[in-house]
């Protein structure tokens, strides 16, 4: 926003598509592997081949520690206490994400989804708070964003279920070099409104 | 005092009495107040008075700054590694009562890594009346309002002050100045919280700052008993 890359509803589009894209596509890909029951840790090594940024490594840790405490509260679960006692400090949010979707009793379509809107859910809210984007602007811009989301989730649940035949190297490695490093320089502001 | 269930597993969930490898976890005093009223004051007054019979530590919550922490670090009340920072990035409240997870973490991490502790105080950032902390991560709450904020306060309520644990009145010594009536902030106290406690506290001249620390060592005898 500061750069001006994001100025009104028009541009908070064209951010959302890009990352929907990129890390969308990558998380709702590790969601619907880790709901259909692979080995959570080696998504999660898979997701850290996936990550350069360490901001965004750390950032995503402590999402899916959080999301695992409500997980957990929520449905109890073996696969959850195992992965909570693999990763004290947290593991890849996308992958708890999964393996909270399969303790529910959610399939891995479900899971994509989940992945895929928050990948595009955060940022427009957050446009909402720094830039004082009309709200209902900001959720008519992920209502259009809905039909290529599915699509998305789709494809993520299509990678995920040959990760079962072949392994995490089927997963997609699509990324966006700006988020990146946009990432990285965040970290180092002494004044941060969001933890990434 | 209450939540002692438990959850089998990895880690605890949230306000599990106990801690992973079974031993009982530090006692978990919130502090909450308006901002300026003297929470991170009282906080240091606190320390100083219990570090000697007490394991320690405190975690500040600042809006998007470690100010708190740092004020606690110059003061050298605490070793650095016993005391750590929750930016919350949002309203203060969230983070002590609707998303906990930040401030939980930070308490886990602290017994993880400077314990055993007996004692871990938590500070909100300073917010509005209205402000108090979940059940899920502290186990008791001091609400610290100050004579300069007006005398009504006590008679309007909310939530902090009509249901904390402990309602610290900080900074008596400036009532003259600002024409604070003490007796009446002390009967309208009394009315909106019957038999709950009260402290009248000045950390310029010292008085009440024992009566809080003893009402802390209680709790935390009622905690371990
Ligand atoms: N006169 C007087 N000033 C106090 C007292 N307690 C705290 N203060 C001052 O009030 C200001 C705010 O205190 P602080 O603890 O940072 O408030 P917090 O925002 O609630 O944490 C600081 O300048 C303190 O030195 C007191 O009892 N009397
Ligand atoms: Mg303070």
């Amino acid at each position: 926003m500061k750069a001006g890359r994001i100025t009104g509803a028009a541009s908070l589009e064209d951010f959302c598509r890009g990352r929907l894209h990129t890390a969308g596509r990558v998380a709702a890909a590790l969601a619907a592997a880790a709901a259909l029951g692979v080995d959570p840790v080696e998504l999660d090594a898979a997701a850290d081949a996936r990550t350069p940024s360490p901001a965004l490594r750390v950032a995503a840790r402590k999402l899916g520690r959080q999301l695992m405490r409500a997980a957990r509260a929520t449905w109890p679960s073996g696969e959850l206490d195992a992965l909570a006692r693999e990763f004290p400090k947290g593991a890849h949010q996308p992958v708890v994400l999964g393996l909270a979707a399969r303790a529910a009793g959610l399939g891995a379509e479900d899971a994509a989804h989940c992945a895929a809107y928050e990948s595009v859910s955060g940022p427009a809210s957050a446009t909402v708070r720094l830039l004082s984007l009309d709200p209902f602007d900001a959720t008519a811009v992920l209502a259009r964003l809905a039909p290529e989301l599915d699509r998305v989730a789709d494809q993520a649940v299509e990678a995920a279920r040959e990760v079962v035949d072949t392994g995490v190297d089927a997963l997609p490695a699509a990324s966006a070099p700006l988020l990146e490093i946009s990432a990285e320089v965040h970290a180092a502001w002494p004044v941060r409104l969001f933890a990434s | 005092m209450h939540l002692d269930h438990s959850h089998e597993g990895a880690s605890a969930v949230s306000a599990d009495a106990r801690r992973p490898d079974g031993s009982r976890r530090a006692l978990r005093i919130g502090l909450g107040g308006p901002v300026g009223s003297g929470k991170t004051a009282t906080v240091a007054a606190l320390c100083q008075a219990l570090r000697d019979e007490l394991s320690l530590a405190v975690v500040t919550n600042d809006i998007y700054t470690r100010e708190d922490a740092e004020f606690l670090l110059r003061e050298a009340v605490l070793p650095p590694e016993r005391i750590t920072a929750v930016e919350t990035g949002a309203c203060p409240h969230t983070a002590i009562r609707d998303d906990i997870s930040a401030n939980l973490e930070a308490v886990e991490d602290l017994e993880d890594e400077v314990g055993p502790l007996d004692l871990i105080l938590v500070e909100s950032g300073g917010d509005n009346l209205t402000a108090t902390f979940s059940k899920g991560l502290v186990d008791a709450q001091i609400f610290v309002i100050d004579v300069a904020g007006g005398d009504d306060i006590p008679r309007k309520g909310g939530p902090g002050v009509t249901t904390a644990d402990l309602l610290v009145v900080n900074k008596t010594d400036l009532a003259p100045y600002v024409g604070s009536d003490l007796a009446r902030m002390a009967a309208d106290a009394k009315a909106q919280r019957a038999e709950l406690p009260v402290v009248f506290q000045s950390l310029r001249s010292g008085t009440g700052v024992a009566d809080v620390a003893g009402w802390v060592r209680a709790q935390h005898a009622a905690w371990t008993a």
